[in-house]
Formats: structure tokens, sequence, C-alpha cells
């Protein structure tokens, strides 16, 4: 598969004339853009522009040093995207890249709990990094409401997992990938019901055409017990590097995802967003109890840290290979750069606390981007193939398998015994471009031809 | 800077923007059932079950001092239920002073965007402002007088809050020019005289004449406000419709 790279280096090589990088073609071809985008290419009024082939090496490739990583009170708070005319994928990278960013808060705030000697590294890198998560959630514009954001960050759990679940080398990962994203693909369809009732709009001008807004498994079925979200972890010996970045990136996400709806869901006003945003909060507390399980705890703090800087840069080069918005691309190749940066100075105190090569953690090379485009063929197939599927402990069977007293049935029969939010809110929902509304006055006839305008 | 509204562009929010993707979902939405039966009406069940077991969103507070409950007292004298004239009076007093920063918006946008003919003035928008202001002042007064608190939220003020929360983001959002603002200016204008209307009749009613002749001349204000507004709002949209060029739409003030 052809994978699309990043147009130009870190900043630190551009300009270096015998720079391996730069020793490779770059050109722009129609059928790496058919390639990359498939039929959407022909069949859409505007499309993101292919970047060319150019690997990246990230142990050559030094980015910008942390004492030049600055930022501005302005620079910080930009203009937003447009909800309008930006491309969904846009969005969906800005929600995207602030989980990952939030995860890295996150993660380097429980080491430096847990490890003195780290703090002063820790706090440092931190600095820059809520920093550079502030200018990216900024990037949101203020009128994209909570709940549009929310079809955003499904969209993201989509179509981000989907590409991880695709290109994952290890099987029962990639299986477990497949086990959540049916699951996400639920919750849009959920929160468009309630978007579509609750405020008389249609949720496909937020996802644009490129992901199916229909029932995945259904979120009621979805609650589990937390040993029946437990997974098995990669092993850190053997496991390929992307393997390991996929775990990190997705916990991220997911958990970025449980902490925006537990933020946003008290501000609505009806009874059922609260509850259907109190509902799938607790999914997404399952989600990362499965994902952050497929970490190997064994991992040192050190190569912990080192990988997620790791999966920082992958996940900024994946941005800046689909961006089409030049303002927007501008901050992925900048960030791609302090984060490469970061990756140095970690790699550096990696090899002198722990006494070891970095390369016998990290890829010499980022694996190809993470395909910001639609999958909808993969999905359909997924949902078709594994809708019934239920997990016992770490192992996946099909639901009809658990038997009637299952700790999950029961745990699920408990949290539903007062009613199902998802499904009160999505009964008898199918989705219909300009909103179900417009399907009701369509079955009343024309006003022009003849119907009465009251 | 962007002083038109209605340009043509990249907008990818409706299905023509990919009509093979657009007519791929809506096939797939078609043929896969809901999970379960029913319509949105079922929300509202469940809204009408929470409504009987909630407690509202709060209460008109008590008197602020010991002179207030005796003026309370007599002022019960002009009504069953006092409390409500309170509570409306704390909604216009909530509505009148974030009206205020509305116009302090809005001259901030005049002073980036400029006007146009028959649009805005500096000193139309400053009239309105401090008229804005005196009802707030004059609001504030009665509900002294009244021996209320005239800091408190009561709960229509709150519930007015909710309802024009949109107002005030489109006059601070700097994508937004001078003809969006005027948009969010009529309906909290359109608002403001229906609610004076109200609330005279309200003060009628209870016997206060005395308000009730203030608050008419908040009214009177409050009418030449909307006909402003209305008609540089219809000045701007028919001169967009028609200007060809950029310059005919105005010039910072």
């Amino acid at each position: 598969m052809r994978g699309a790279r990043p147009s130009r280096l870190s900043s630190a090589v551009v300009g270096v004339p015998d720079g391996p990088a730069l020793a490779v073609a770059i050109h722009r071809t129609h059928s790496d853009l058919v390639g990359h985008h498939g039929r959407r290419v022909a069949s859409r009024l505007f499309t993101t522009p292919k970047e060319p082939d150019v690997a990246l090496d990230i142990f050559q490739e030094k980015g910008v040093p942390l004492d030049r990583q600055v930022f501005t009170w302005k620079d910080l708070v930009r203009r937003p995207y447009s909800k309008l005319d930006d491309d969904a994928f846009t969005r969906v990278r800005v929600i995207y890249m602030n989980g990952i960013m939030a995860d890295a808060l996150r993660t380097k705030h429980l080491m430096a709990r847990i490890n003195g000697s780290l703090r002063e590294p820790l706090a440092r890198i931190r600095r820059v990094e809520h920093f550079e998560q502030t200018l990216i959630n900024w990037l949101n514009p203020p009128d994209q409401n909570p709940l549009e954001t929310t079809l955003g960050f499904e969209q993201v759990a989509i179509e981000v997992t989907a590409s991880v679940a695709l290109r994952e080398p290890d099987p029962y990962l990639a299986q477990t990938y497949r086990f959540g994203l049916l699951e996400d693909f639920d919750h849009l369809y959920r929160y468009s019901a309630l978007y579509d009732r609750l405020e008389g709009k249609d949720p496909n001008t937020i996802t644009q055409s490129y992901t199916d807004i229909i029932p995945g498994r259904a979120t009621s079925v979805e609650h589990r017990h937390p040993v029946d979200d437990l997974r098995r972890p990669y092993d850190k010996a053997s496991a390929h590097p992307l393997t390991k970045i996929h775990a990190i990136s997705i916990t991220a996400a997911e958990n970025q995802t449980h902490d925006y709806y537990m933020t946003v869901g008290p501000f609505f006003t009806d009874p059922v967003a609260r509850q259907l945003y109190a509902e799938i909060a607790a999914i997404e507390e399952q989600h990362v109890t499965q994902y952050e399980s497929l970490l190997d705890p064994s991992e040192t703090l050190l190569e912990k840290w080192l990988l997620h800087e790791a999966a920082e840069v992958y996940n900024f080069y994946s941005c800046l290979a689909y961006e089409g918005n030049p303002r927007i691309k501008e901050i992925w190749q900048r960030f791609l750069d302090y984060e490469l940066g970061q990756l140095h100075f970690v790699k550096d105190l990696f090899e002198r606390v722990e006494g070891r090569d970095a390369a016998s953690v990290l890829p010499r090379t980022l694996p190809e981007p993470v395909e910001y485009k639609q999958h909808r063929e993969f999905v359909r197939k997924t949902l078709n193939a594994e809708e019934d599927l239920a997990s016992n402990g770490p192992d996946y069977v099909r639901m009809a398998d658990l038997p009637a007293d299952h700790r999950s049935r029961v745990y699920r029969d408990q949290l539903n015994s007062e009613g199902s939010p998802s499904e009160t809110v999505a009964a008898g929902y199918q989705w219909t471009p300009g909103t179900e509304l417009a399907a009701r006055v369509q079955r009343m006839g024309s006003t022009f031809a003849g119907r009465k305008v009251h | 800077m962007k002083k038109t509204t209605s340009d043509m562009g990249p907008n990818r929010t409706g299905i023509a923007t990919s009509p093979i993707d657009s007519a791929d979902i809506f096939q797939a939405a078609q043929k896969r059932a809901p999970s379960s039966p029913g319509d949105g009406s079922l929300l509202l069940e469940v809204r009408k079950q929470y409504s009987l077991e909630s407690g509202g969103v709060g209460h008109v507070p008590p008197p602020a001092n010991l002179k207030g409950v005796a003026k309370t007292a007599v002022e019960l004298l002009k009504g069953a239920k006092p409390t409500v004239f309170l509570d409306k009076l704390g909604e216009r007093l909530a509505f009148e002073r974030s009206g205020s920063r509305l116009y302090e918006g809005a001259l901030a946008k005049l002073d980036v965007y400029g006007s146009w003919e028959e649009g805005p003035t500096q000193e139309g928008l400053e009239r309105i402002l401090n008229d804005e202001l005196s009802h707030f002042a004059l609001i504030s007064e009665s509900l002294t007088k009244l021996g209320a608190d005239p800091t408190a939220v009561t709960p229509c003020a709150d519930l007015v809050g909710v309802m024009s929360m949109g107002l005030p983001a489109v006059l601070a959002d700097p994508r937004t020019n001078l003809r969006q603002s005027l948009e969010a200016l009529l309906v909290a204008e359109l608002t403001d005289n229906a609610s004076w209307e109200l609330l005279i009749e309200l003060a009628r009613g209870l016997g206060h004449d005395t308000l009730a002749d203030r608050f008419q001349l908040a009214l009177d204000a409050e009418s030449e406000h909307l006909v402003l507004v209305r008609g540089w709002l219809a000045s701007g949209i028919t001169l967009e419709a028609r200007a060809s060029s950029p310059e005919e739409l105005g010039a910072p003030a």
C-alpha cells in the first residue's frame, strides 16, 4: 500500500543538501492520489492534497531543541478552523491530536508522582506539551457546540481506529481495535440521533458523508464487568514498534474522549442527553481500561516515556501527511519538529540512565502514517462479521455463548434496569439527509404543488 | 477581516459536496434497521418523568434586610405573590445589563468593520448603550425600593441568561462583522420590547403605577432601538445583496 508522507522533514534538516532524506525523490502523481483517497477524489468537490513519499529517520532528524520550543498567548490562540468550510478530517486531526497531547501530560504527571529523579526533565517537556495541546485544542471553533465536537470525537474513534486496526501487525491487538471500533461506531449513531432530535440539525454536516451513521454493536450491550474489559498486553521484547505506538495512541484518544464527555455531559438540559453522555462516558472508561491493558506493564518508565514521544512524533507526522489546510499544516510541521526535539532529549536521557541503546526500543524510520480517509467498507465488513462479539476476560467470544448468569450480563442488566438512554434516544432513528424532519415534511407533499402553507 | 457575510466558497456541510459518498451512506442508513422501535417522542417521555421529580431552577431570595422585610410586607398588599414581580424585575435587570455589553461589542465591530449607508453610527450605538445602562439602573433602583437585592440572580434572570447565551457569543466572535452582530441585536431588541410590555402590564395590575410610568419611558426607548436596529440591518442586507464591489460596503469609522 502506498502511503502519504510529509512533504517536508524537520526544519532542522531542510536546507542540508546532502541529507539522506532529501535523496528520496519528491513527486506527486495521480496514482498517489487515487491510491490515497480512492474514488473520493473524483466524487468530492474539494479534495485534500496528497503528499509525496519521504521516509522519516527519527534518529537522523533532530527537530527543534527543547529550549527553542516557545510560545506567546497570541501564538497559542489562533484563528480556528472553519466548521463550515474545512474538511471533516481537519477536525478529526485536531480532536485526535488534542487527545494525544492530553495523554502526554497525563502519563508524565503519573510518572512524576512515582519517580522523584525524573521530575525535572518531565516538568520541562510537559510544559511545552501543555502549550502544544493548548494551541491544538484552541483550533476548535467557537460555533462548534459540545455535541458537534462530540460527533467529531466519534468520527476520530471510527476512522483513526479503523486505520490502526488495518495496519496493526499483531492479530490479537487488531481484533481488540475492531472490537472497540464497532462500539464507537454505534456511539456516533446515538449522538447523531440526539443531535437531530434535540437541536433539529443534521449530524452529517459534521461528518461530511465520510462515515456511516448507522447502528453498530448496540451501546446498551457494550456494558461489561470490569474484568471483561482487561486484555492481554503486547510483549515489549517481541512486539513491533508500530504495535506499541498504536496502543499508546488509541489509549490516549479514548482517554480524552472519556474526559471530554465527563466535562460536557452536565452542560445539557435534556435528561436523555445527560443520561446518554453518562452512558457513553462509561463505555469510554471501559475502552480506556481495555486499551491501556494492551500496554506491557513491564516496560520501564523511561521506556514508556520514550515510546510516548515516538508516538507523538508519528502522529504529527501522520497529520502532516494528510492536512489540506495550510494554516493547520504549518502547525503539524512545527510540532513534528518540536516532538523530534523532545524525542532526542528523552533518547539521551534514556541512554544515559538505563545504559541501553534507544534503537533497541525505537524503530529507525516511522511506519506508514495513520490514514485519514473514510473506511466504510472495512467498518461494514467488520460490523457484518463481528457485531455479536463479546468478551470473556481477555478472550473474544460470541455474545450468545455468554451464559445467562455471566458477570457482564448481570452487570449490564443492572445498569439498564431503569431504561437505556442509548435505546431511548435512537428509537426508530434512521439518518436522513437534512434531518428526520426533512423526511417527515417530504411525506407531507410539496408546498409548491398544492399543499397548504399554514 | 471579512465585511461581507454571504460569499461563495468551499462549504462542505451539504450532501452535494460529495454526491457519491452521500448516496452511499444514505443507502446504508436505509438498509440498516434501528436497534429498537419508536420515535423521538421517547425523549419527551423521559423529560416528563424528570419534570415530575424536578424542584425547578431555584428561588427568589428573601428580602435583603429588615427594612426590606417591612417593605415587602407592605408590598404584599399589592399582589398575592409579590415574588413574581421581583423575579421578572430580576430578569429585566439581567437582560439590560447584558444588553449593555452587547452594544459595547457592537461599537468595537463598528471600529473595525465600519458602517454603510443608513447603517449604524457611533452616536446611535452609544445612545442605545446608554439607554440600556439607564434601564439597568432603573430596575436596580426599583428592586432596592421594594426591599429586594438587585445583585441576586432570580430564576427568570437565570433563564433569560440561558435563552440569550448565543447573543454575547456572536458579538464577541472576531469572525462576525457588524452586520452579523446586528442580527443578534435584533433578537435582543425584539425580546426586550415584548418583555418591557409584559412588565408594565404586571406592574399596573399589581398597582405599581409609579413604577409602571417609569417603565413606559424605558419601553418607548426600546421601541426606538428596535426601529433603529431593524433599519440598520435591512439596509446592510440590501446593500450586500446589491453591491458590486467591497468599497460599496463602507469603511471603518
